[in-house]
């Protein structure tokens, strides 16, 4: 059943448990960014032994990099960036205890299976709806990689940024469900 | 003979990535607006409602509407009679996208070299395609282009037996491919026939056409229509959470091609189709 719920971040065992496909969730707490950049250089530093910049257990890592902040704002636009392209990394991430991810499209079937032994979810924020998420968003700081600009890790202090659950813990995947429910011939 | 000077290309061109990043044209809000009274989906209305709060918080507060303000692709037609004075026109034209995206406060999503990919921190350089008219008028066309969408998009090399049905098939295939991903409800610019570079270009420019104006060709137009209809079928819906409301318009430009080709390119775009255009 689709509910609204309130929830805090960073993530924990249960309350990820309890999130369900097609839930409207209004996120509160610390998240941190990162997109394809990022992740090509924490998937290089995992091979190579290394430690990553910030620690994975129970963080939620949103797939965005924000246009330039005005002055006296904490951020610019701040909208959700395709997921697939992070697919290659986010099983790696997911087992060093990554438990939530937040972005837009469909995911590959090494990530859910990632997801499920994990008990993670997979959130999609609305794409293209970058200047209303931006204000739900209290701070941002750089905290690695700063060389590449928007790509870098931010960590976000959030405040009921809302999010639609997609892929849930169990696997249910809302992309494949909802569209059946609209799905028509054509007369 | 009629004078321009490159400058004044400059300081348009960075008005426009301005304007186009922060404010929809009318007929993208009206689309807008009557896909958010139409959709049957609850979870699609309220997404659809959300992308009207964006779009009102965009201009008031000047956040710009997508945080991918895209690659600025110009579509530049010069009037045969016009003499451009006062240095380079394609530096010109890069130093507007430059002054744009520097002092807009536009996200810059440009990096030098596909491989080594680092930025260049200004946007630059754009994507232009040049035209040569007849009379005196430069007009410029500026079409911000976010990735989400533009890699969902797609050629179809189709025998000239595969038809017209071949072509809805394509355009179909690459929609319901785009899915979430192409951040739906989308705009579908499609070229049909020249060669291979001929119709992806012209469903690039097909973008530009106003999503309430269908094609002059009655042929084209019934397409539009159709493929409009299909595709709203498919139950994508609005992020791609299910609903009624896939696509707001479907423009399809032609041209012809080859007795061995029927070439076919499908260009998606989000639904922040941004573009700014000025005839100096």
């Amino acid at each position: 059943m689709e509910m609204n719920k309130y929830v805090n971040v960073p993530l924990d065992d249960e309350a990820a448990k309890e999130l369900r496909a097609g839930d409207y969730v209004f996120l509160t707490g610390t998240i941190y960014t990162a997109r394809d950049a990022a992740h090509k250089r924490m998937y290089e530093a995992l091979s190579e032994g290394s430690n990553l910049p910030v620690s994975m257990e129970n963080n939620v890592i949103y797939y965005m990099g924000p246009s330039p902040a005005r002055e006296g704002r904490p951020i610019g636009s701040a909208g959700p960036t395709t997921a697939s392209r992070m697919d290659k990394y986010a099983p790696s991430l997911l087992d060093l205890g990554l438990k939530g991810m937040i972005g837009k499209g469909k995911r590959s079937q090494e990530v859910k299976d990632a997801i499920v032994r994990n008990g993670a979810v997979y959130f999609a924020a609305v794409g293209g709806a970058g200047a209303l998420l931006s204000k739900s968003i209290l701070s941002s700081e750089v905290v690695a990689y700063d060389d590449l600009g928007t790509e870098a890790i931010r960590r976000l202090e959030v405040k009921n940024f809302p999010v639609i659950v997609v892929i849930d813990s169990e696997g249910n995947d809302l992309y494949m469900t909802a569209i059946e429910a609209y799905r028509e011939e054509e007369a | 003979m009629r004078t321009v000077n490159v400058a004044d290309i400059t300081r348009n061109i960075k008005e426009m990535c301005i304007e186009a990043n922060h404010f929809l044209t009318e007929d993208m809000k009206a689309a807008l607006e009557k896909a958010a009274k139409e959709e049957k989906a609850p979870l699609g209305r309220q997404i659809l409602e959300q992308l009207q709060d964006n779009l009102r918080i965009a201009g008031e507060d000047m956040i710009p509407i997508c945080q991918d303000t895209g690659m600025a692709v110009i579509f530049l037609e010069i009037g045969q009679d016009v003499h451009l004075e006062g240095g380079s026109l394609e530096e010109a034209i890069h130093e507007g996208v430059r002054q744009g995206y520097v002092d807009g406060y536009l996200r810059k999503s440009v990096v030098r070299d596909p491989l080594d990919r680092v930025n260049t921190q200004d946007n630059t350089p754009a994507i232009i395609h040049y035209e040569i008219r007849t009379g005196s008028e430069v007009k410029i066309t500026l079409a911000p282009k976010g990735f989400g969408s533009e890699n969902m998009s797609r050629v179809f090399m189709l025998k000239p037996a595969d038809g017209v049905e071949g072509v809805k098939s394509a355009v179909l295939t690459a929609v319901k491919d785009a899915g979430p991903n192409a951040c739906p409800p989308m705009v579908v610019g499609v070229g049909i026939g020249g060669t291979f570079e001929k119709c992806a270009l012209m469903a690039k420019h097909a973008l530009t056409r106003p999503v309430n104006e269908r094609s002059q060709i009655p042929y084209v137009r019934d397409l539009e229509e159709e493929l409009l209809r299909k595709i709203n079928c498919s139950g994508i819906g609005p992020g791609g959470l299910g609903g009624t409301t896939t696509a707001l318009a479907v423009n399809i430009e032609t041209y012809p091609t080859h007795i061995a080709g029927l070439p076919v390119a499908v260009n998606i775009c989000c639904h922040v189709n941004r573009h700014a255009v000025r005839i100096l």
